[in-house]
């Protein structure tokens, strides 16, 4: 399963106490639940953590005072319109802009004073990004693997490697002018890796790829988290697309980070409280009002809210009565077509915050629906 | 970092990425920068087509002028001692000579090799690929800058080795030790010129966005000095210093000071007054000699190698400086600017 040789197995795979609730959605074979900051009981320092990181451009505060930590083995979305300072945060986290305020620590490093040091364990995946078109992919490669001090034997078997991995064997002898847009982005990935990364950082990598395109490359990614054991930042305004490989997500508006943690954590955050929510689906519509009234009158529920054109009624519950409550719409001969627990996806996590936030900046709006 | 270390212990990997052995004597990247420019120049079509105008020029110049000289040779019977600096610096009516177009083409040859060093980089995204590489941001532009002089040096030692085995075959004769030296000399100068340019190329295209921009004003301000400098300088010796009376010496040197000094602001200028020292040992003065300064002097005695440097040795300090002026603009330029900027 393994083929990169030089990220031994041996290494555990961060497993963490599956928090299965949380609302992410498995992606094929790569869901994983989110990587806990804890093994053998211990709690490991951040290999990412900023702390009030600001930066200004004239009177423009591209990014205010940002507090955030990132464990090892990770996928951490920075979800959020253009414009919201997702890649000025990259940018002085691999030191190639200097904070206005604050500090980041990369490994334990201060990517701005010790740069190399850094950049040599970091890699990152700028958006849009390009290449040496009259090159062949191999050579580009290649050139990084220089760039990187890598000794050329080793070099040439790592890109290989990394050619296979990525899917483009068999092109690796064509200059990249001829490589497709999904190509070039998995050509990227390629060269993020040639250096051996502890920590890959993504800029857009899905932009301007198809959906098949994205997929196979939210899969690569996923699975080199698990092979390469590399901690991802990926930075995206899809969030549709990101949220199912990561297991934390910070939502990033106007340069502020107003909310992070996993998808099921937002999830509750939303919720504000009301514990539970379930979606009731009447057959008839003319009986939502009695299935109201019915349902009022189970226990453990606090109230009911309706939407009698559709059929539709909300309830909220202390605690999971959706048995009682089936079996009480059944006992009263009102045909139950849907009972479902309301979970808060990331639309509504998005919507609500960034209502808060720029709305003329939100691109890939039909990602984007109203809290039912 | 002890904290870091004791993380790494349940990963183990690969060595330690930063005690990688990295060729560079601690600037690391600048020889894998340096070699990717010398093999992209090298193959590109920029470079033969540029090289290949100044080759066959030069050659079509040298062969002219070899035709001429050997016309001359056999009317004369008496040897010029530096007949062989002749085939680069005769012309005939219809051909200039040889120093004429490397003077006026081989600096096409440095914009071409710099003009899209940075932009280039930028506008095909490539150069926040390269700057996230654990290597100086210097190495980038010093790299760039190193690479395109060792092509031009190349190129032009290359030009004036085969002029000279041109001239061995048409004329029969072998350059002396102090040929030889003058024309490492010319080399050397003409490659500090071009050196000039390829730096100007590059502050050009670390300031400008846009490729064609930078490529346009490069090309601009050699046609400005290769060309119209000299006539604007002279419209302005004659504002500043005119001549009413041709007959007044006293007026007449004036001018041409303020001529001669004015000139000595443009690279092209300075270059040619250079080559032309270096190449005629007969030049004793590069303004106007005085009856009294040439008193005692034997008529037609070449100077020495060593006079004709003196004389030109500020042209080539104020090559250099130009040359070292552009570059370092280039240089803080690149390393101020924001990756993002645009």
């Amino acid at each position: 399963m393994n083929t990169f040789a030089s990220s031994p197995s041996s290494a555990p795979a961060p497993e963490a106490p599956a928090a299965s609730a949380d609302g992410a959605r498995a992606w094929g074979e790569t869901a994983q639940a989110p990587a806990a900051p804890l093994v053998n009981g211990q709690v490991r320092p951040p290999v990412i953590e900023a702390r009030g990181l600001s930066k200004r451009y004239g009177q423009h505060w591209a990014v205010r005072d940002l507090d955030l930590q990132i464990h090892e083995g990770e996928i951490f979305g920075l979800l959020g319109p253009n414009g919201a300072g997702k890649t000025t945060t990259i940018l002085m986290l691999l030191g190639l802009t200097d904070p206005t305020s604050g500090t980041a620590r990369v490994l334990g490093r201060d990517p701005w004073r010790e740069a190399l040091a850094v950049k040599a364990s970091v890699g990152y995946l700028p958006e849009n990004v390009g290449f040496y078109d009259d090159l062949t992919g191999r050579k580009n490669l290649l050139y990084t693997a220089r760039l990187n001090g890598l000794p050329e034997a080793e070099a040439r078997e790592r890109i290989q490697e990394l050619l296979e991995t990525v899917g483009l064997a068999h092109a690796a002898d064509r200059p990249v002018r001829v490589y497709s847009r999904g190509m070039r982005q998995r050509l990227g990935l390629a060269d993020v890796l040639v250096k051996s990364p502890r920590i890959v950082i993504l800029d857009e990598p899905t932009l301007g790829i198809d959906p098949a395109g994205i997929r196979e490359i939210l899969d690569l990614i996923a699975r080199l988290a698990r092979e390469e054991r590399v901690t991802i930042l990926i930075s995206s305004h899809l969030l549709h697309q990101v949220q199912q490989i990561c297991h934390r997500v910070g939502i990033f508006v106007g340069g502020r980070l107003i909310a992070h943690g996993s998808v099921g954590q937002l999830s509750q955050q939303l919720a504000g409280g009301a514990p539970l929510v379930v979606d009731v689906e009447v057959e008839a519509k003319a009986d939502t009002a009695r299935a109201r009234e019915l349902l009022q009158r189970v226990e453990g529920v606090s109230g009911v809210d309706t939407e009698p054109e559709a059929g539709r009624l909300q309830v909220r519950c202390s605690r999971d009565v959706r048995a009682a409550l089936a079996r009480t719409l059944l006992e009263n001969g009102i045909g139950l077509v849907g009972l479902a627990v309301h979970t808060y996806g990331l639309d509504d996590i998005y919507h609500r915050y960034f209502q808060g936030g720029d709305a003329g900046e939100q691109r890939g709006g039909n990602a984007i629906r109203r809290p039912a | 970092m002890s904290s870091v270390a004791a993380t790494r212990s349940d990963a183990p990997r690969e060595g330690e990425s930063g005690a990688r052995g990295r060729p560079g004597w601690g600037a690391p990247g600048l020889v894998a920068v340096y070699r990717k420019e010398l093999a992209d120049h090298v193959s590109g079509w920029r470079f033969l087509v540029l090289s290949g105008l100044v080759i066959v020029t030069g050659i079509a110049a040298a062969y002219v002028a070899a035709q001429t000289l050997s016309d001359t040779l056999a009317a004369a019977g008496e040897l010029d001692p530096f007949v062989f600096l002749r085939l680069y610096t005769t012309g005939s009516g219809s051909l200039p000579p040889f120093t004429f177009f490397v003077a006026i083409l081989a600096p096409l040859l440095g914009i071409a090799l710099g003009f899209d060093g940075i932009n280039g980089e930028r506008s095909r995204g490539t150069l926040s690929r390269l700057v996230s590489q654990p290597i100086h941001r210097d190495a980038i532009i010093n790299g760039k800058f190193l690479a395109g002089l060792a092509v031009i040096s190349l190129m032009l030692a290359a030009l004036v080795v085969l002029v000279g085995a041109l001239g061995l075959q048409l004329l029969g004769l072998a350059p002396t030790l102090e040929e030889f030296l003058r024309l490492a000399a010319f080399c050397g100068v003409s490659i500090v010129y071009v050196a000039f340019w390829l730096s100007l190329a590059l502050l050009c295209s670390t300031l400008l966005r846009q490729t064609v921009a930078s490529a346009l004003t490069a090309l601009a301000l050699w046609l400005f000095f290769s060309l119209f400098a000299g006539l604007l300088f002279g419209l302005i010796a004659d504002a500043v210093a005119p001549v009413t009376d041709p007959l007044d010496p006293a007026q007449v040197l004036r001018h041409t000071a303020w001529e001669a000094n004015l000139g000595r602001l443009s690279p092209t200028i300075l270059y040619q007054e250079a080559v032309q020292t270096l190449l005629n040992p007969q030049v004793r003065s590069l303004g106007p000699l005085l009856l009294e300064q040439v008193v005692g002097a034997v008529a037609g005695a070449p100077l020495p190698l060593g006079q004709s440097l003196l004389l030109i040795w500020p042209h080539l300090t104020a090559l250099l400086a130009l040359t070292i002026v552009c570059f370092a603009a280039a240089y803080i330029a690149f390393m101020r600017q924001e990756i993002r900027a645009w």
